[in-house]
């Protein structure tokens, strides 16, 4: 094994739990599920998460049960989803702890 | 260099997939995308495993990068494309490593993983094996990477290009806001530095902006086309991406990469540091 020389910026797998010591009192996490029209879950999709003037702030790529997951801090996003089903956006204030937002990607 | 020596369209990847001379190479940080799927004959380098000294803060040098291409089976006559997930982050540090190199022909595929994806094109999972070469790198070439000194003394002289998110400029958060972000060093930027997120550089499906675009970005943020640059992010492959727009793209001379980034920057003990949304005085 080798060790990693600086933590990465690479999406991490956003199935994954929350590592243990993350803390909550401290962390904006804003995390959900990508779903087209019919409700379904959307794997694979790319999750753009937008501050408040619409500037990106990061990406990353649904999970295979459509999940996504940021740490953010607290304030107005507005997370944007592109999938091969379309595209959505939803807007979400965000304040410290877990903020649940699932967005809806239609044609 | 320019759009046409430097990038290549997914439509051009896709039909010149199994052109002779022509390796497709994958690049990420983490190669869970590659195994579920992946450019047919594309070989993959891990960011972190391949091209990072496994022990001291560096990449690989020389010779290891040497052993890593030929191991990989790339010859120093072919012809690389490069492609990645995010947004071609690590696709365009690969990129310019590859420079730094002396690779002759290297090229980005245009909006990376995530435009091959969005337009269903085909991917693989077939195990990708390719005879090994014998290839030989150059000397590294440090006209395009700048070191920690070099970005202390350029502050107020040359441009500095801050291409992190605003928040992460402003010291707001410390890290790409899909990481936690407990962290070691200070929160800023480096005094003088102009804030331009890599993003803006790109549509929203990875594909880089047009030439007259880009150019107003830069312009717009205050680039001084006069003065040499210097870009930077946090660990130095955002950077890379907008490196890869300034020098590759738009062809400006002396444009660097500090690849230590603010990981490094932000650690060091008594250089100058700015908070908030302006550069700040030198």
């Amino acid at each position: 094994m080798t060790a990693p020389t600086a933590a990465g910026c690479a999406a991490p797998d956003q199935a994954a739990p929350l590592p243990a010591s993350l803390d909550l009192e401290k962390e904006t996490v804003i995390t959900g599920l990508v779903k087209a029209e019919s409700g379904e879950a959307v794997p694979g999709a790319y999750v753009r998460l937008l501050d408040s003037t619409g500037e990106f702030t990061a990406e990353v790529v649904t999970s295979p049960a459509g999940q996504f997951r940021f740490f953010a801090a607290p304030g107005n996003w507005t997370l944007r989803a592109l999938s091969r089903h379309g595209n959505g956006d939803t807007a979400v204030a965000a304040a410290r702890g877990i903020n649940e937002v699932t967005v809806t990607v239609a044609a | 260099m320019s759009r046409d020596t430097a990038l290549v369209s997914a439509e051009w990847a896709e039909k010149n997939i199994d052109a002779p001379g022509v390796v497709f190479v994958e690049v990420d940080e983490d190669t869970s995308a590659y195994d579920t799927g992946h450019i047919a004959g594309a070989v993959k380098l891990d960011w972190r495993t391949d091209l990072q000294d496994p022990v001291r803060r560096d990449f690989v040098n020389q010779a290891q990068f040497e052993a890593l291409l030929s191991e990989r089976g790339i010859a120093n006559d072919d012809t690389v494309i490069l492609y990645g997930g995010n947004n071609n982050w690590f696709a365009a540090y690969a990129y310019w490593y590859f420079k730094l190199y002396g690779h002759r022909d290297v090229k980005l595929l245009d909006g990376g993983r995530k435009k091959w994806e969005l337009d269903a094109r085909p991917l693989v999972t077939d195990k990708v094996e390719r005879p090994a070469t014998q290839y030989v790198a150059q000397a590294p070439d440090t006209s395009i990477r700048a070191f920690r000194d070099e970005v202390v003394d350029a502050i107020g002289s040359k441009n500095l290009v801050d291409v992190r998110s605003p928040d992460e400029y402003a010291g707001r958060l410390l890290a790409p806001a899909h990481l936690p972000q407990e962290q070691a060093q200070r929160a800023g930027h480096v005094p003088t530095a102009i804030s331009v997120p890599w993003s803006k550089a790109a549509n929203e499906d990875g594909t880089f902006k047009s030439d007259d675009e880009l150019r107003k970005i830069y312009a717009d943020a205050g680039l001084d086309d006069s003065r040499e640059t210097i870009a930077y992010c946090r660990i130095g492959e955002r950077s890379s991406h907008t490196w890869f727009v300034l020098q590759e793209l738009l062809g400006q001379r002396n444009v660097k990469n500090y690849d230590g980034s603010w990981t490094e920057y932000g650690s060091l003990v008594g250089v100058p540091v700015a908070l908030g949304d302006e550069p700040g005085e030198a």
